[in-house]
C-alpha cells in the first residue's frame, strides 16, 4: 500500500512539472489504475470481496480508459499539445508541489500524535494530490489541465477515503464513482463545445461574465 | 418507504424517455405530468404516519418534509412555465448523440434533464445516509449543467463551465468531509445517518467532527451559494433559462443547505461542537450578506441582481440556523418564504426578458403600463423578498433578528440590519427604475443584434416593434400561464405572513427541534 501511495506522488509531481498535455494525460490515466489497485490492497487479500473487485476494475477501467481516451480526443481535436505560459513556471510549480508534500506531511504527523491512522503514508498522498488538484486548477490556462486538476483533486479525496479506513457499502461508493465519472465526461463533452465556440481553451480568457466586464459594457453604451 | 424510492426512480426513468421522444408536445406533457404525479406522491408521502421513517438509506423526517414538499411545488410551477417558455424557443432539427456535439436537441435535452434534477433533487433531500446524500447532491450539478448550457451561446458556455467547475471542486471537499466524518463514526455506528450518529454522539471524536464541518461547510457551502465561494452563482443563474433559474434558486439551494444542516444536526449532539459550528455558520451567513449587498448596489442586469440577492438569503439562513433558539425556527420559515418568492421573481424576469429582449436594467422601464401584470407582481415580489411587512418573509427575518437581540448579539443584530437595508436600498432604486417612469422603446441598440446572449425569443418580434406601437405588442407575451405560477406563490407568500397552517407549523418547530432550536 506505502508502495503504491509512493507512486501516486511521485506520478503527481511528474505532473505538475510537465507541459506536454498528452504527458499529463498519460499520467492521469496511471494514477487511475494505482488508485484501483490501492482500493484492493487497503483491504489485504484475506479480505477481498466481489463487490470489492467489481469496484476496482470499474474504477480503472473509467479512469485510466474511458476518460483519458476522451480527453485525449478533446486534445487532438482543438489541436492544442502544450500548456502555454502557465502563471506559475513549471519548475516552480514543481518546488510548490514539493512544498505542498512537506506540508502534508506535517498535517498528517500533528494528527499521528492524538489518534491512529490507519496508513500515514496514503494519507499523506491524499492530501498531496487534493492540494496538487487544487493547484493545478489554480495555475493553469487550459480548459483541459482544468479538468485534469480536477481528476487529480477526486483520486486525492478517494486516497483520502482508503487510508482512513472510512468505507461505506460497495452500491454508495459506486455511486460516488459513477457521478465522477459523469461529471468529468460531461467537462470533457464541454470542451468539445468550448473548442467549437471560442476557436481555444484558455480557461482565463473566459470574462464576459465578470461584474467589472457587465459594467464596463454598460458603460461603455451609454457613451455611444 | 417505497413511495420514496418511486420519488426518485419515476422521474430518472421519464428523463430517459423524453430524450428519446421526437413529439414536442408529449414531452411537454410528459413533464407536466410527472412534476404533478411526484408532488401528489409528496404530499401523500408528507402527510403519511406523523412518526419519522428512518431507514438506511432514505428516510422522512421533519427537516425532509419541508423541504421535498417545497421542492416539489417549485418543480410543478416551473413545469407549467416551461410549456410557455419551450413554445418561444423553437426546437433546432438535429438528432441526440451525434458527432460529439452531444447537446444539439436542445428541447429534448432541457426536458429530460430537468426531470434527473428532480429525481436528484429528490434524492439528495430524501436520503438519510452521508453518502448516499453526497451521490443526490452530485448529481444535482451533473442534471442542470446541460439546463444552464441550454441558450448554447458563449455567456452560457462560459456560465456552465465555471458552475461545473467550481461547483464539482467544492462537493469534492464536501466529500473529503463526509470521510472524515465516516473515519470518527465507523467503529461505533450501525447507521451512517444523522439519527443514528446522534444516537452514538458521545463515540464521536470533537476534533475530528470539526474538521468534517469545516470541509462540508466549504463544500456544500459553494453549492449553496455562500460568499466568498458564490462566484458561480451569479452566472449561471443570470444565463440559465428562467424556469431554471428558479428552480436553481428556490431548489437547488436549499438541497446543498440541508446538506450543511443533517451535520449540524450531529454537531449539535455535543456542546463544543454545536459552539463551533454556530459560529461558524454565523460569520459565513453575515459575510454572504454583506458581499450581496456591495454587488446589489448598482447591478446592471436585473437577473444578476435576484442571483446576488439569493446569496443574500441564503446568508440569512446561514445567520438564523447558527443563532440557535427561535432564530432556527425562523430561518426554516425563511427558507420556505424565499423559495417561494424567489422562483416566481424569477419566472416574472422571464417575462420581462422576452418582451423586453434584454437584462439591463436601465433599458426596462414603465413596466406598470406595458406589462400590467407583470408590472404589479414584479413590485409585489420586490416588497417580499425584501421582507416588507405583509409578507411572510417579514415574519421570518423579524423572528431571527428578535432571537440576535435576545442572545444579546448586538454585532450579529447591527451587522445584520445594515446589510438588510443596503439590500433594500439596492433592490429599491433597481425595481423603481424599471417599474416607473414613461414606457421605454423597443431596445434595438446594435449591441444587442449582434450577441445572440439572451433569450431573444424570434427574431421577427423585434422587428415588428418598430410599426407597431408597442404596447399592442406586449399585451401578446404576457400570457395566463406565464403568471398563473407567480401569482400563487406570492399569495402563498402573503398567506404565510398572516397565518401558519398547522401541518406547517408542526413541521417548522419538529425541524427546529432536530436542530437543537426551540419551537415557534
Amino acid at each position: 500500500m506505502n508502495s503504491i501511495a509512493t507512486l501516486l506522488t511521485l506520478s503527481c509531481l511528474l505532473l505538475l512539472g510537465s507541459s506536454r498535455l498528452r504527458v499529463a494525460i498519460r499520467m492521469v490515466a496511471f494514477q487511475g489504475l494505482l488508485l484501483g489497485l490501492l482500493q484492493l490492497f487497503a483491504v489485504g487479500p484475506g479480505h477481498l470481496t466481489p463487490g470489492l473487485v467489481i469496484l476496482s476494475i470499474t474504477s480503472i477501467v473509467l479512469k485510466s480508459g474511458l476518460l483519458p481516451w476522451l480527453l485525449n480526443k478533446a486534445m487532438i481535436v482543438s489541436g492544442t499539445k502544450r500548456e502555454i505560459e502557465p502563471f506559475i513556471s513549471f519548475g516552480a510549480s514543481m518546488l510548490c508541489g514539493v512544498f505542498l508534500l512537506a506540508v502534508s506531511g506535517w498535517i498528517v504527523s500533528t494528527l499521528l500524535e492524538t489518534d491512529p491512522i490507519a496508513s500515514p503514508v496514503a494519507l499523506t498522498c491524499g492530501f498531496f494530490l487534493v492540494f496538487s488538484g487544487l493547484l493545478l486548477l489554480m495555475t493553469r490556462r487550459k480548459a483541459l489541465t482544468q479538468t485534469l486538476g480536477f481528476l487529480v483533486l477526486e483520486n486525492g479525496v478517494f486516497t483520502t477515503g482508503l487510508s482512513l479506513g472510512s468505507e461505506f457499502s460497495t452500491m454508495v461508493e459506486l455511486g460516488i464513482l459513477l457521478d465522477v465519472f459523469v461529471g468529468i465526461f460531461l467537462m470533457g463533452i464541454m470542451l468539445f463545445h468550448i473548442d467549437r465556440e471560442f476557436d481555444h481553451l484558455d480557461a482565463d480568457r473566459f470574462n464576459e461574465l465578470s461584474d467589472l466586464e457587465i459594467a464596463a459594457t454598460v458603460v461603455e453604451e451609454a457613451d455611444e | 418507504m417505497n413511495t420514496a424510492w418511486a420519488l426518485i426512480i419515476l422521474p430518472v426513468i421519464t428523463g430517459i424517455i423524453s430524450l428519446f421522444i421526437d413529439s414536442e408536445r408529449l414531452r411537454k406533457n410528459i413533464l407536466v405530468i410527472v412534476a404533478f404525479v411526484h408532488l401528489f406522491l409528496v404530499i401523500r408521502l408528507c402527510k403519511g404516519d406523523a412518526g419519522e421513517l428512518n431507514g438506511v438509506w432514505l428516510g422522512v423526517d421533519h427537516l425532509t418534509r419541508i423541504f421535498l414538499s417545497l421542492t416539489s411545488l417549485l418543480f410543478a410551477g416551473s413545469a407549467i412555465y416551461s410549456m410557455v417558455y419551450l413554445d418561444k424557443h423553437p426546437q433546432e432539427d438535429g438528432s441526440d448523440l451525434a458527432n460529439w456535439q452531444f447537446l444539439k436537441n436542445r428541447n429534448a435535452i432541457y426536458a429530460a434533464c430537468m426531470q434527473l434534477f428532480l429525481a436528484a433533487m429528490s434524492l439528495a433531500i430524501l436520503s438519510m445516509h452521508f453518502g448516499l446524500q453526497w451521490i443526490g447532491i452530485e448529481a444535482t450539478t451533473l442534471a442542470s449543467t446541460p439546463l444552464i448550457y441550454y441558450h448554447r451561446s458563449r455567456r452560457s458556455l462560459e456560465a456552465a463551465w465555471k458552475y461545473m467547475i467550481i461547483c464539482s471542486v467544492g462537493i469534492a471537499l464536501a466529500l473529503m468531509g463526509v470521510f472524515f466524518l465516516a473515519m470518527t463514526a465507523t467503529h461505533h455506528v450501525e447507521l451512517f445517518t444523522p439519527a443514528g450518529l446522534v444516537l452514538y454522539a458521545g463515540y464521536l471524536k470533537v476534533r475530528w467532527l470539526k474538521v468534517a464541518f469545516i470541509f462540508v461547510l466549504v463544500g456544500y457551502g459553494t453549492k449553496m451559494g455562500l460568499a466568498p465561494m458564490h462566484t458561480w452563482l451569479p452566472d449561471a443563474h443570470s444565463e440559465a433559462p428562467s424556469p431554471v433559474s428558479a428552480m436553481l434558486s428556490g431548489g437547488l439551494l436549499n438541497c446543498a443547505f440541508l446538506g450543511i444542516l443533517r451535520i449540524y444536526q450531529v454537531c449539535v449532539a455535543l456542546p463544543a461542537t454545536a459552539a463551533f459550528a454556530s459560529e461558524l455558520l454565523v460569520i459565513a451567513g453575515i459575510v454572504s450578506m454583506g458581499v450581496s449587498g456591495i454587488f446589489i448596489l448598482h447591478q446592471p442586469d436585473y437577473k444578476r441582481m435576484l442571483a446576488y440577492s439569493s446569496v443574500e438569503h441564503m446568508g440569512i439562513l446561514a445567520t438564523g440556523i447558527g443563532l440557535g433558539g427561535a432564530a432556527i425556527a425562523g430561518a426554516m420559515l425563511h427558507a420556505i418564504c424565499h423559495s417561494l418568492v424567489k422562483s416566481s421573481l424569477f419566472l416574472l424576469a422571464g417575462n420581462i426578458l422576452s418582451a423586453f429582449d434584454t437584462k439591463k436594467v436601465e433599458k426596462v422601464t414603465g413596466l406598470l403600463k406595458s406589462l400590467p401584470y407583470t408590472g404589479m407582481l414584479w413590485l409585489a415580489g420586490f416588497l417580499a423578498i425584501t421582507g416588507t411587512p405583509p409578507f411572510g418573509t417579514f415574519i421570518s427575518e423579524f423572528t431571527i433578528l428578535r432571537a440576535a437581540l435576545v442572545t444579546r448579539s448586538w454585532y450579529i443584530a447591527a451587522f445584520y440590519l445594515l446589510f438588510l437595508l443596503i439590500v433594500f436600498i439596492g433592490m429599491l432604486t433597481i425595481f423603481m427604475q424599471m417599474t416607473q417612469g414613461v414606457q421605454s422603446e423597443k431596445p434595438l441598440s446594435s449591441g444587442d443584434h449582434h450577441r445572440d446572449d439572451h433569450d431573444s425569443p424570434h427574431k421577427h418580434t423585434r422587428k415588428h416593434g418598430r410599426h407597431h406601437a408597442p404596447a399592442e405588442e406586449h399585451e401578446v407575451s404576457e400570457t395566463v400561464l406565464q403568471l398563473i405560477t407567480p401569482v400563487f406563490f406570492l399569495s402563498a407568500a402573503v398567506v404565510l405572513g398572516f397565518y401558519l397552517p398547522d401541518s406547517f407549523r408542526t413541521a417548522i418547530n419538529g425541524a427546529a427541534t432536530l436542530l437543537g432550536g426551540a419551537i415557534l
